[in-house]
């Protein structure tokens, strides 16, 4: 084994009960090296990384790590960490109500007896070499996300790693967050520590990684050096087919509201508990807009207010013209409103029910306490849209948390869209799903527009925004800092708008 | 295999249904007499069945519904209510109350059931407020009654023990003249099918599992997540009330300290043993109401062994430690890769599971 490289898979193979998960998959991770591993969901890079944490046993294969020239056989992520492997997941799996130098140290070494001193002092060190904005004695639960992050990554690099794996671990932070992620990951590099990047995000694969391995269908695909690997390509290698519907689909739309209608939805100085500063706010019956800004700006915070999710201090409503009030979700899906939340996991679906009890949810809610739909009916609403979505389930009983991400959303956007909305609300419904099923989303938003569902669409990809939306509304601290349509719809123009600038700029 | 016998066997019916049946083949073997009916006739001259499966059924009655009630509040609140034998005393206190001040008639029972009934709802409410209002859990929030509920039993009744007795209260606790079947086990059957039937007429069961499982979720499509976990508390206290009614009738008598004494811990073990989770979420009512017969099987097959009532309370232990271990999401994991190992090749690729995103 040369000497650069930490870790070599070879041929590995991975079968469940009729699932064939990894099938001969080759994979190595140079010293210094940042390589993002992608593929859509169900490709198999979870269980690559199971395989070599030692979650999953392999069915055939062989690993090699550096300093040794034989086969490893890694039988728990235990055994992983002794050998130099750390993981760091999406979630995190820290203990929020412990310090930040408990964290760092919790679970590790055999001794009983702990010197709370040198544990703060050595954490305050390693915070500060690796630029960690958090003090040692703080509460992890008082610090972002991205510091939360951070401090896995830290304690998972201070078990001396070689091989340091970050599963999605952009997908809850924002931008200046996954900026702070990536000083973070480029110190370590220059360390000479290998990190496997797994993540949905192009654009940040293609900032911060040397290569990229691709997986398809449990098979490889091949690595590539990042620079000759242009975008289209990589996402083509993904999908397997050739792709000119994503660079083909481009919003065409251009405002095709009709004139003297009163708008869908109308609110002026609506504010909420949840802390929204008092907005303005409405849509036309067809029409897609969207909020935009970091995460944090309030972008979620002011679609729940719409839909009455939190409690709301303030405001006045109107749909279609009609002066309403909306307190809670029911009475706004009572008006013909339906909101997909922004975190799948916590509000969105009811893991443990049924694809099928997920997907009537919303529309029995409505019809009624005392008049539920009979098991044949609810039957046939859940085929129709498992068959219009293209859900992937093996029945309409299996439990929708056996589903995969973009299967749940799919599940819990036919849910609202059998309620037969007039007025839909999207927060990050493309977040964690793979590329494939985030165009046949952002076709299907379209869709709905041409056939007079008014939408509300938010994303941290403001691509996607830009190619849905025909009015972008900007968001910073918590308060609407403008608005954008047409010809001033750009990246650009929505960068100098959240920042500020607009006014120099314009 | 025919395919009700697949689904059965995935269902969580299976544990529950074992032990049943694995507890009727040790009694055969045991004893073959042990199952059998006799008609004899009783004080009152009417002919009335009478054999260890009657006792059972009979003697597991306030048992079974009240485990119906534990269910349903489990499942909304992901905790348990342990004061429901404190509030069935409070509740049976009420029915003697006005049995007492009246002479007794239907119409009379009639009320002071209703009476009890207002009772028991009343504090179901009182706890469910806390439970589902101010966030306390369910075993904290219940502990108050726990404690105040038989104080207040005997404050009802004056501090007495008092006796009521009427042909009529017999009719409800033992024998309804010309019917051999205890009166207790038509009323489980009544009411199981009471309930079955509101499970199917109404959103009830989807509700509290949604709610049971994602609070949040369930808010967000419009369910009224406070008011579900309230009504599941209030139902326990119809439960109760039935219940403590029942008891009193058998006894003629109520007795505010003794009055299903530690039913709370049986009916939570009934939940348990029908396989339902106590944490919350999807339920099975008829899990619980087996639940409640292996209870009393088990009880009453040691007494046919001659163990002292002092030691059918280990007995009883060893076995439920058994179930429960049995039902444990650890050895049904084993079971399941067991499964899979030993019939993989039957096993066909239609199940999707998502192992890798």
């Amino acid at each position: 084994m040369p000497n650069d490289i930490v870790l070599s898979m070879r041929n590995i193979s991975k079968t469940f009960p009729g699932v064939r998960a990894l099938h001969n998959v080759d994979f190595t991770l140079y010293k210094g090296e940042i390589h993002a591993l992608m593929g859509e969901n169900g490709a198999g890079k979870s269980t690559l990384i199971k395989v070599l944490t030692g979650v999953y046993p392999k069915d055939a294969g062989q690993i090699q790590i550096a300093g040794s020239n034989k086969d490893v056989n890694i039988k728990s992520p235990q055994e992983a960490q002794n050998m130099g492997i750390s993981t760091v997941y999406q979630e995190i799996t820290l203990c929020p109500n412990l310090t930040v130098a408990e964290n760092m140290f919790i679970g590790r070494g055999a001794y009983r007896l702990v010197n709370w001193r040198t544990m703060r002092e050595k954490t305050a060190k390693i915070l500060e070499k690796l630029n960690i904005p958090a003090r040692a004695t703080q509460q992890l639960a008082t610090c972002s996300l991205a510091v939360q992050q951070m401090v896995a990554i830290a304690r998972a690099v201070d078990m001396d790693c070689k091989v340091l794996i970050l599963d999605e671990p952009t997908s809850s932070l924002d931008e200046r967050e996954v900026e702070k992620l990536f000083a973070l990951m480029r110190e370590l590099k220059a360390r000479g520590v290998g990190i496997i990047f797994i993540t949905h995000f192009l654009e940040q694969a293609y900032e911060i990684c040397d290569r990229i391995t691709v997986l398809r269908n449990g098979e490889l695909i091949g690595s590539y050096d990042v620079k000759d690997l242009p975008r289209v390509q990589l996402i083509s290698k993904m999908m397997g087919k050739e792709l000119d519907v994503v660079s083909r689909m481009h919003n065409s739309r251009s405002s095709t509201v009709l004139q003297g209608r009163a708008p869908v939805f109308e609110a002026k100085g609506l504010a909420s508990a949840a802390g929204t500063r008092a907005f303005d706010f409405k849509i036309d019956q067809g029409e897609v807009n969207g909020f935009t800004g970091l995460l944090g700006s309030g972008r979620s915070e002011s679609v729940r207010a719409i839909f009455g999710a939190d409690k709301t201090t303030g405001g006045k409503i109107h749909v279609n013209g009609k002066p309403v009030k909306i307190s809670k979700p029911k009475d706004a899906m009572k008006l013909g409103i339906g909101y997909l939340p922004e975190d799948r996991k916590q509000d969105g679906i009811v893991d443990e029910l049924s694809v099928r009890e997920n997907i009537i949810l919303a529309l029995q809610v409505m019809r009624g306490f005392f008049r539920p739909f009979s098991k044949a009916e609810a039957e046939r609403f859940a085929d129709e849209y498992i068959r219009l979505l293209g859900i992937k389930t093996a029945s309409t009983d299996t439990p929708i948390k056996s589903l995969s991400g973009g299967n749940q959303q799919k599940a819990i956007l036919a849910r609202w869209l059998l309620t037969k909305p007039q007025y839909l609300i999207l927060d990050e419904p493309t977040r964690g799903i793979d590329v494939g099923t985030k165009v046949e989303i952002q076709k299907l938003v379209l869709k709905l527009a041409e056939e007079g569902v008014s939408v509300t669409f938010i994303s941290s990809e403001i691509e996607e925004m830009l190619r849905t939306c025909s009015r972008l509304i900007v968001m910073r601290d918590r308060k609407i800092v403008g608005e954008l349509t047409q010809e001033d719809m750009t990246q650009a123009k929505i960068m100098h708008t959240i920042a500020g600038e607009a006014a120099q700029n314009g | 295999m025919a395919k009700w016998f697949k689904n059965l066997m995935k269902s969580q019916l299976v544990i529950p249904l074992f032990a049943l049946l694995l507890l009727v083949v040790f009694n055969l073997f045991r004893d073959v007499g042990f199952f059998t009916l006799n008609i004899t006739t009783n004080n009152d001259g009417n002919p009335v069945l009478t054999g260890n499966v009657i006792s059972i059924l009979n003697s597991a009655s306030e048992l079974a519904i009240i485990a119906i009630g534990m269910t349903l509040v489990t499942a909304s609140s992901r905790g348990q209510d342990i004061s429901v034998g404190a509030v069935a005393a409070i509740a049976g206190s009420v029915f003697v109350r006005v049995l007492r001040e009246n002479s007794i008639t239907w119409p009379i029972i009639l009320l002071a059931f209703l009476g009890g009934c207002a009772a028991a709802v009343l504090c179901g409410t009182f706890n469910g407020t806390l439970v589902a209002g101010f966030r306390i859990q369910p075993m904290i929030a219940t502990m108050i009654l726990l404690t105040a509920g038989r104080p207040i039993a005997y404050w009802i009744n004056g501090g007495a023990t008092p006796t009521v007795s009427s042909p009529l209260l017999g009719y409800i606790g033992s024998f309804i003249p010309g019917i051999p079947i205890p009166t207790p086990i038509l009323i489980v059957v009544a009411f199981s099918i009471l309930v079955s039937l509101v499970l199917r007429l109404t959103n009830l069961g989807l509700y509290t599992q949604a709610v049971g499982i994602n609070e949040k979720s369930a808010r967000l499509n419009g369910i009224n997540a406070f008011g579900m976990k309230i009504l599941s508390f209030m139902m326990l206290g119809v439960c109760v009330s039935i219940a403590g009614c029942i008891s009193v009738s058998r006894m003629g008598l109520i007795n505010h300290e003794t009055l299903l004494l530690d039913i709370e811990m049986d009916a939570i073990l009934a939940v348990a043993i029908g396989g339902n989770a106590l944490g919350g979420g999807k339920f099975s009512l008829t899990g619980s109401v087996i639940g409640a017969y292996i209870i009393q099987a088990l009880t009453i097959t040691l007494y046919a062994m001659k163990v002292s009532s002092t030691a059918v309370k280990a007995y009883k232990a060893i076995v439920i430690i058994a179930i429960v271990v049995l039902g444990s999401p650890v050895v049904q994991g084993y079971l399941l890769r067991l499964r899979d190992t030993l019939f993989q090749k039957k096993k066909k690729a239609t199940e999707m599971q998502a192992y890798g995103d």
